[in-house]
């Protein structure tokens, strides 16, 4: 785990880099935007451990549908909850399904993409056209199949969308790894009789970090969406446990006379995800000049 | 204003797609467009028990010798009138002459001694078996005349007989009804568009009065916020059961539409596994119902709309107790009960919903409230088709919530291996009793008795009685706004305009 | 296509020898999958008022007693003769649900990608001809947020303003065709609206990306050199090579475009295909659910080799082994 911080770093930044990104980063609208929002969505998330304004298990049905009021700052929904305590909540649980099915599918297709662009042959014949497979199931099909052998649930979606996130990452490590296998001092590393393993940990991964960690930033905001769409299906997280998108489904019948019940989920949804793909690409141009030329 | 150019919007939409629509517009009148939340998985009744089969074709499609109307009264169908021996073991009924099934063949008693002895063979699909179960011979005599002899004199046989798994089908044609219905009704079937309509029409050699409809489409919207907008955008004309409580007042307002609250035979109930620990103690049990608030679950679940029930018995019933006060709202009575059964830090337990949002917003609150007494509940949700497998096959469930809409169920209870597996000797002594009593005093004696016995012994939390909640456009007339039995008899329907 | 050289005709082949082997490793564990899936078909079937023996009699007539490897096979070859076997809940033969199905599904999913293209490949590259403009922003803000909105959400709001407020179309359903072509195609505009918004979002980026990057190319900068205008170069030869990797994106669209489908036919009520998988799946239609999925994921790795090809056909230079 050390290693691989250490790695990410290194690859990332020199001393003068470091200094170099700093200006950038801050004359990029779109890094600013998107640093501000998202940081605003993980601080809510964190916070909902500690605080926040009502128990989302606590139902208070003789005061349900409330609008906004200094009791309930964004009013109640059909239970009488607290709607700001539940979209803290669920900022909590669309981050944590997120997060894990990243580092469930980046732990995986890391590993296979560095292999498959390491070894070449059969080995990368056989990862590529598990990719092919894993590609011919979007998401939310995986996870209706898994829900309804196993339940529906947060572990579960955390596996689908994970799934989904293996074939993603381990595309673009190949890709990437794929040059820097080639170069002189990689071969200059196994006749001196490296590992491959170490040869992966030292050489690879810090060449390709950028391009993991503006991958991971698209992928989360990927999730996100995926988490939303399972839990409006009625197929992710459950109660009492909030989840944004079935906010979402239950406020449909409502919409007609608590039309914000429908908006604000919705909302929160569309804020958090944008401003995760603005990081993303600021990210992008701001680590890797290389592809900085593209926008 | 916003009102009025919507109206003209739409008459231009009308009037300019005319040669396209082609009549679809004017045939309005004699038309009627019924909404339903659970597709049939067949068209059989007579093959299988799910409501949503009775829900398209009884008294539309199939007839059988009697036939319930909406004020659960008998009336005769193919049988004209009937004749019943002093000792009440034999029915002679007496048929219909004229009857035509849709296919053109004629009715007479070889269809009708047909049809009962297909539902009790062996192989028989038929879900309730247990209405021909008295059944001991039936007999043609000419083509007019059958006699049905009984095992013992049952009480209810003639209303039995009007449930639609005992409809009256043709020989030729009963193997495909399941997806091309014959019956003898008023109506005949049209089409079948899988997953979204069931279309039907007019059967122009009916034997009976016809009805106002000439057509009508039943369209499967399981999703209530779709449901919502097909009705508020008149892409459907009637929900008989509409399944968005919380939308009723809306439409209530909304003076295009009318809103009408009846009853159903649903009794909605916390099933509770009586042969799993810790349920198998009754003080558990009673701990349970007395952190129950039936009202707050009314409230949140059902917006309102639902009669709290004690025991397993319909309030609209004359023979009803009201036993809801057995065992009245008090978590800390609650707690206490816990503690004398050995958990005074209370216990953790599963509860497993299937989709209506009964269950599920029950659910959801019942939680809530047992959390309030110690009671951990992790809530699972599930398909029919699993809480089938899991929780009714195999009783693989600590607690679950389900409404039982078949009419005067409380039976049941006597059988050790349904579900919820309670097992009681004196219970099942009441209801024998009450199996072969036909006088009416006696009944509602005996069942009070069998009322009384299951809200002592708290088999099930008892919560509410389903209300049916019927919306549909302010033009139409006739539909039922209570559900004796499943069904949504169309006979009596009509437009004003 | 001009002479198939050998280089060509061994590529090809590699490929379709590796599609024939996805399939059949698809198949493999979609049957494995959906062969633990639990639930009793015939107890849904009959219901809970059911006895046992009748339950029996209904299993045995289903076929639910052979042995695995046996229904494998069975249901392999059954494929390959055109059998997809018989719906469970239906009775109907799932080959006659598919196509009833796809006569909204296909027509829908042409309309979407037919609406998001016709939206984002104009806009994309009039995005890049005003680089760094407003013009350019003011798209790819719009675009940024086109791909951050839940597609479900975007269509209940489209719902509660064009049907509920306006009334100008109908909250769902399908007029089907034979109510007129013009009645079908209305009830299917807000839902292809709704899919297409996101895919119309990613496809203007990606267009965008693209031919900014052509334009850079040295092949373009000769062009212009040659004397062509900015204009003309843009078109005849930036486009034409940025089409390489927006076909690409089309094909794993494709993707995206079936989970939409199965939520997007939810919220509209649509008797569509994905709508029928999700409703076999919960009443534990294996039959159904199996042929479907198989369906689905041999339409999704064809059309992804059919990309392929494209993408070989049009550029020479990837045509010498590998997969990027």
């Amino acid at each position: 785990m050390q290693h691989l911080i250490r790695a990410c770093v290194v690859g990332v930044m020199s001393k003068s880099r470091i200094h170099e990104i700093w200006q950038q980063s801050w004359q990029h609208r779109s890094f600013v935007i998107g640093i501000i929002l998202s940081f605003i969505m993980l601080l809510t998330g964190v916070v909902s451990l500690f605080w926040t304004p009502y128990s989302v298990e606590l139902l208070d049905i003789p005061h349900k549908l409330q609008g906004a009021s200094t009791a309930h700052w964004l009013g109640t929904d059909h239970f009488g909850r607290d709607v700001f305590s539940m979209l803290m909540v669920g900022a909590w649980n669309s981050m944590l399904v997120s997060v894990f099915a990243i580092g469930f599918g980046a732990g995986i297709g890391v590993p296979l993409g560095a292999l498959a662009a390491g070894k070449r042959g059969w080995v990368e014949e056989t990862v590529m056209r598990f990719n092919d497979f894993a590609f011919a199931f979007p998401a939310l099909l995986t996870a209706v199949m898994l829900s309804a052998v196993y339940g529906p649930g947060t572990i579960n979606s955390i596996l689908a969308i994970g799934i989904f996130n293996i074939p993603v990452f381990a595309r673009i490590t190949r890709g990437s790894a794929l040059s820097i296998y080639k170069r002189e001092y990689i071969l200059a590393a196994r006749t001196s009789g490296k590992g491959e393993v170490r040869i992966a940990m030292d050489h690879i991964l810090p060449n390709i970090a950028s391009v993991l960690i503006v991958q991971g930033t698209i992928q989360f905001a990927l999730g996100i969406l995926a988490e939303a769409g399972l839990s409006y299906l009625g197929l992710g997280t459950q109660p009492p446990m909030p989840s944004w998108g079935k906010m979402l489904s239950e406020s449909q019948t409502m919409m007609f006379f608590a039309p914000q019940l429908a908006i604000l989920p919705g909302l929160a949804i569309v804020l958090t995800v944008l401003g995760l793909n603005l990081l993303g690409d600021g990210l992008r141009d701001i680590l890797d000049p290389r592809l900085r030329r593209l926008s | 204003m916003k009102s009025i150019f919507k109206k003209y919007a739409k008459l231009l939409l009308i009037s300019g797609s005319a040669l396209i629509f082609s009549g679809s517009a004017f045939a309005a009148k004699t038309h009627l467009t019924m909404g339903m939340s659970l597709e049939p998985p067949h068209l059989d009744p007579t093959g299988g028990a799910a409501a949503a089969i009775d829900e398209v074709v009884y008294a539309n499609v199939f007839e059988g010798l009697t036939r319930i109307n909406q004020n659960a009264e008998v009336l005769p169908a193919l049988a004209d009138s009937w004749i019943i021996s002093s000792d009440g073991l034999t029915y002679t009924f007496s048929l219909r002459r004229g009857v035509k099934f849709h296919d053109g063949a004629a009715f007479d008693s070889s269809d009708v001694v047909f049809s009962l002895e297909r539902a009790t063979t062996e192989t028989s699909t038929n879900a309730q078996k247990t209405l021909f179960s008295a059944i001991s011979s039936v007999e043609a005599q000419g083509k007019n005349i059958v006699v049905v002899k009984l095992k013992t004199p049952t009480g209810n046989f003639l209303f039995n007989m009007g449930w639609g798994d005992a409809v009256i089908v043709d020989s030729a044609s009963a193997g495909s009804n399941k997806s091309k219905p014959i019956g003898t009704g008023p109506f005949t079937f049209k089409r079948w568009v899988k997953g979204d309509r069931i279309e039907l029409g007019q059967n122009p050699n009916y034997w009976g009065k016809k009805p106002a409809l000439k057509t009508a489409t039943f369209k499967i919207i399981p999703d209530p916020a779709a449901s919502v907008a097909a009705l508020m955008a008149g892409d459907v004309d009637a929900f008989a059961n509409f399944p968005a409580p919380e939308m009723a007042a809306q439409f209530q307002s909304d003076p295009s539409f009318t809103v009408k609250v009846g009853s159903t035979e649903g009794e909605t109930i916390l099933s509770t596994n009586n042969q799993q620990k810790p349920f198998n103690d009754i003080m558990v049990r009673q701990a349970i119902a007395h952190a129950l608030n039936k009202q707050e679950i009314i409230d949140g679940a059902m917006f309102g709309f639902g009669t709290p029930i004690g025991t397993h018995f319909a309030p609209h019933h004359a023979a009803y107790v009201d036993l809801t006060g057995t065992y009245p709202h008090d978590p800390g009575k609650a707690k206490q009960l816990l503690a004398e059964a050995g958990y005074p830090n209370g216990f953790k337990a599963t509860l497993k919903l299937p989709p209506p949002s009964y269950a599920r917003r029950g659910g959801e609150i019942i939680a809530a409230q047992l959390r309030k007494v110690g009671i951990e509940l992790e809530i699972i949700p599930v398909q029919w088709a699993q809480w089938l497998d899991q929780v009714f096959k195999n009783k693989d469930f600590d607690l679950t919530i389900v409404s039982h809409t078949e009419p005067m169920d409380i039976g049941i209870y006597t059988r050790p291996k349904y579900y919820f597996q309670y097992r009681n000797v004196g219970f099942n002594a009441v209801i024998e009793s009450l199996n072969v009593t036909s006088d009416t005093k006696r009944r509602y004696a005996l069942m009070g008795a069998a009322q009384a016995i299951l809200a002592k012994d708290a088999v099930n939390g008892f919560l509410f009685q389903l209300a049916k909640l019927g919306i549909w456009n302010k033009n139409v007339n006739g539909l039922w706004e209570n559900s004796p039995v499943q069904a949504n008899d169309l006979t009596g329907v009509s437009w004003n305009n | 296509m001009p002479g198939l050289t050998n280089k060509m005709t061994t590529f090809l082949a590699k490929r379709l020898f590796s599609l024939l082997v996805t399939l059949l490793v698809a198949s493999l564990i979609i049957f494995l999958l959906l062969g633990i899936l639990p639930g009793d078909p015939a107890l849904i079937i009959l219901g809970v008022g059911a006895q046992e023996d009748t339950l029996a009699a209904l299993r045995t007539e289903m076929g639910l007693d052979l042995s695995a490897p046996e229904r494998y096979f069975r249901w392999i070859i059954g494929i390959l003769q055109g059998d997809f076997g018989r719906s469970y809940t239906y009775d109907t033969p799932v080959s006659e649900l598919i196509l009833e199905r796809l006569s909204l599904s296909l027509p829908l999913a042409l309309l979407a990608i037919s609406l998001s293209t016709l939206l984002a490949i104009p806009f994309g590259v009039f995005a890049a001809a005003n680089h760094k403009r407003f013009a350019d922003t003011g798209i790819m803000g719009f675009a940024q947020l086109g791909v951050a909105v839940p597609n479900f959400w975007f269509a209940i709001l489209l719902i509660l303003f064009f049907s509920v407020k306006l009334g100008w179309f109908s909250a769902g359903g399908f007029a089907g065709w034979e109510m007129g072509f013009g009645a079908a195609l209305k009830s299917l505009v807000l839902p292809a609206v709704a899919l297409a918004m996101p895919q119309a979002a990613i496809l203007a980026r990606v267009t965008r990306s693209a031919v900014l990057e052509t334009v850079r190319e040295d092949f373009v900068r000769t062009a212009r050199a040659k004397g062509l205008s900015r204009n003309a170069a843009l078109w005849k030869h930036a486009v034409r090579n940025a089409l390489i990797p927006v076909v690409t994106i089309l094909g794993l669209q494709l993707s995206f475009l079936l989970a939409g489908t199965i939520i997007i036919e939810n919220v509209f009520y649509l008797p569509g295909l994905g709508r029928l998988l999700f409703q076999a799946i919960s009443q534990r239609d294996l039959v159904v659910v199996k042929n479907i999925i198989i369906l689905l994921a041999a339409t999704v790795v064809t059309i992804n080799f059919l990309v392929d090809m494209f993408y070989a056909a049009l550029d020479p230079r990837l045509r010498s082994g590998g997969h990027e």
